[in-house]
């Protein structure tokens, strides 16, 4: 039915403490496409996320049960290192956490620690992925100076910048363009549509309009459970469920 | 309703005042007491030659063997609780960021051993070297006040990377670096003033103390040249001329407090304008 399968989450349940916060959550996202996850606030798209690359790990109260399928290889359940599934995922927070260094080194990071440390090597990159992002204008001159200098927006795709650069096969992004302007939204936007042909988008959003604009898979959660999924047009055009419906008439947030 | 208010915020207003003050006076007088006091002994004889034969009657001769010797074990000691200390406060906030119950178990024992006088370091420290049968020296000091000092060291590590938001934490994890590479790379470069700050507090504990070393550290008159031989400490030979009934020894022992305080203001200083430097790539979250 679906093209090929990226990740597929298979019963998965996840607690914070007594709190039952993810419930029974089936969802298949394809590969090298945008699909969005949208919901009221507190439903449980950021945890759903982390639960993908596994940081949820680090929350001492989380409990997780089921599956969830990259490549077929169940990541909650492998033997592999951690460290090599998480790298496989590029994850753009809610808000930017730029590393505390300058603007080079921000995204020199990721690239180091897999022992690229060729100076004309890292160079060539970091131009590159700062380009992808549209940031390389404005911070060309000023590469030595603290990542902690820039503004929100230019944080959030410097934060973009690195987490490509580490070269992941699926982008995490949650709420990428809530701190931005309209003008750079559009761009991470439209960046997002570029990428897609390499990466496999998985991106939460708010913003109805754009989850129109670039969805190809619409995932619609409601209090911790998947509501209804399927490709853009069917949930945006044709919604099965009464809740997705008044969702998309903008009856709640 | 509002004049309520406004009588509180008067009474609160006072308090404070009051206590800036009455904090400001009290330091001013310890200072000038001692300036007072030690300013008149202070020569370039006194910081720069040992004790002659004499010396604590109030002859010729100077202290250089406690300045030295408590640069020795000062420097020493906060060496050795730097290596031992950063790595557990890192590894509690980085590593065992899951296990919340370890880590406060050890912050609390921490907080215990912060709060043992350390008089009682020295005993401790001392009843080790009866058993060991070794004999007051240097190396045996070093020790007594680096145990005495590691808990005030890692809390304040501790409690300078608490605040890191876990955001960062994922993020550096999610560039594929595992958490050492991120306790080191990340949380250190990001606390760096901080710890600065805090390896500076304990060195003030370690020049300043004088019960742990009482009976660790030993006394001499000459520098030691070796960690095994005993050696003089500012604390104590401000304790030892202190105690002697004659006037002029006695005011050797307010220039020797006013060395004391003028290393740490070097101390301080330095660490100031180290903490202002590494301040730069520090993110404000
Ligand atoms: N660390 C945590 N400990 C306990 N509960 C948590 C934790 N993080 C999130 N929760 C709870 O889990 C639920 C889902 O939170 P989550 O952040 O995933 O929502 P969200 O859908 O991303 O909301 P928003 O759109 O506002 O970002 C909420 O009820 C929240 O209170
Ligand atoms: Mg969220």
């Amino acid at each position: 039915m679906m093209e090929n399968v990226k990740i597929r989450i298979k019963d998965l349940n996840l607690y914070f403490g007594k709190q039952h916060i993810l419930k029974n959550i089936n969802v298949e996202i394809p590969e090298k496409k945008i699909t969005v996850i949208m919901g009221p606030s507190g439903c449980g798209k950021t945890t759903l996320m982390k639960s993908l690359n596994r940081l949820t790990d680090l929350n001492p109260d989380a409990r997780l049960s089921g599956s969830i399928f990259i490549d077929g290889e169940d990541i909650l359940h492998t033997s592999e290192d951690i460290t090599k599934i998480r790298k496989m995922m590029g994850l753009l927070a809610q808000r930017p956490y730029p590393l505390p260094m300058n603007i080079y080194n921000n995204i020199a990071y990721g690239l180091r620690i897999s022992g690229r440390k060729n100076k004309r090597f890292l160079d060539r990159r970091i131009e590159h992925y700062l380009r992808q992002v549209n940031l390389w204008d404005e911070v060309k001159d000023r590469l030595r100076d603290p990542a902690g200098a820039l503004s929100i927006g230019q944080q959030q795709r410097l934060c973009l910048a690195r987490g490509l650069a580490v070269d992941p096969e699926i982008i995490l992004a949650d709420e990428p363009t809530s701190a931005l302007d309209p003008i750079s939204s559009q761009t991470i936007e439209e960046k997002f549509l570029e990428l897609k042909s390499n990466y496999t988008i998985v991106l939460v959003t708010h913003i109805l309009r754009q989850a129109k604009r670039i969805a190809d898979h619409v995932v619609f959660m409601y209090l911790g459970e998947v509501v209804e999924q399927g490709t853009a047009r069917e949930i945006f055009e044709n919604p099965r469920e009464d809740k997705t419906k008044s969702y998309l008439k903008g009856l709640f947030y | 309703m509002d004049r309520l208010k406004k009588i509180e915020e008067g009474f609160f207003r006072v308090l404070m005042f009051c206590s800036t003050v009455l904090i400001a006076i009290t330091l001013f007088l310890i200072i000038f007491s001692i300036l007072y006091k030690g300013l008149p002994s202070i020569s370039w004889e006194m910081i720069s030659q040992v004790p002659k034969g004499g010396f604590y009657f109030g002859k010729e001769g100077g202290i250089l063997n406690a300045i030295v010797g408590s640069l020795y074990l000062s420097f020493g000691s906060t060496f050795l609780a730097a290596i031992f200390g950063l790595p557990l406060a890192l590894f509690m906030n980085v590593h065992l960021i899951r296990h919340k119950k370890l880590v406060n178990g050890i912050r609390y024992v921490l907080d215990l051993l912060w709060g043992v006088p350390s008089i009682v370091y020295g005993a401790f420290g001392f009843a080790i070297m009866v058993y060991l049968g070794i004999r007051a020296s240097l190396l045996a000091g070093i020790i007594t006040v680096t145990l005495f000092i590691i808990p005030i060291m890692v809390r304040s590590i501790d409690e300078v990377l608490k605040p890191v938001p876990r955001g960062l934490l994922e993020a550096s994890l999610s560039l594929g670096s595992t958490r050492s590479e991120t306790s080191y790379r990340v949380f250190f470069k990001q606390t760096l003033p901080g710890i600065i700050t805090a390896v500076m507090l304990s060195f003030g504990r370690a020049i300043g103390d004088a019960a742990s070393i009482l009976f660790t550290a030993g006394y001499t008159d000459y520098i030691p040249t070796s960690l095994h031989q005993q050696t003089a400490t500012l604390p104590l030979s401000i304790f030892f001329q202190l105690s002697s009934p004659i006037p002029e020894v006695q005011q050797r022992a307010y220039a020797s407090a006013l060395v004391l305080i003028f290393i740490i203001l070097v101390i301080s200083i330095l660490s100031r304008l180290l903490t202002r430097k590494y301040q730069r790539n520090q993110i404000n979250f």
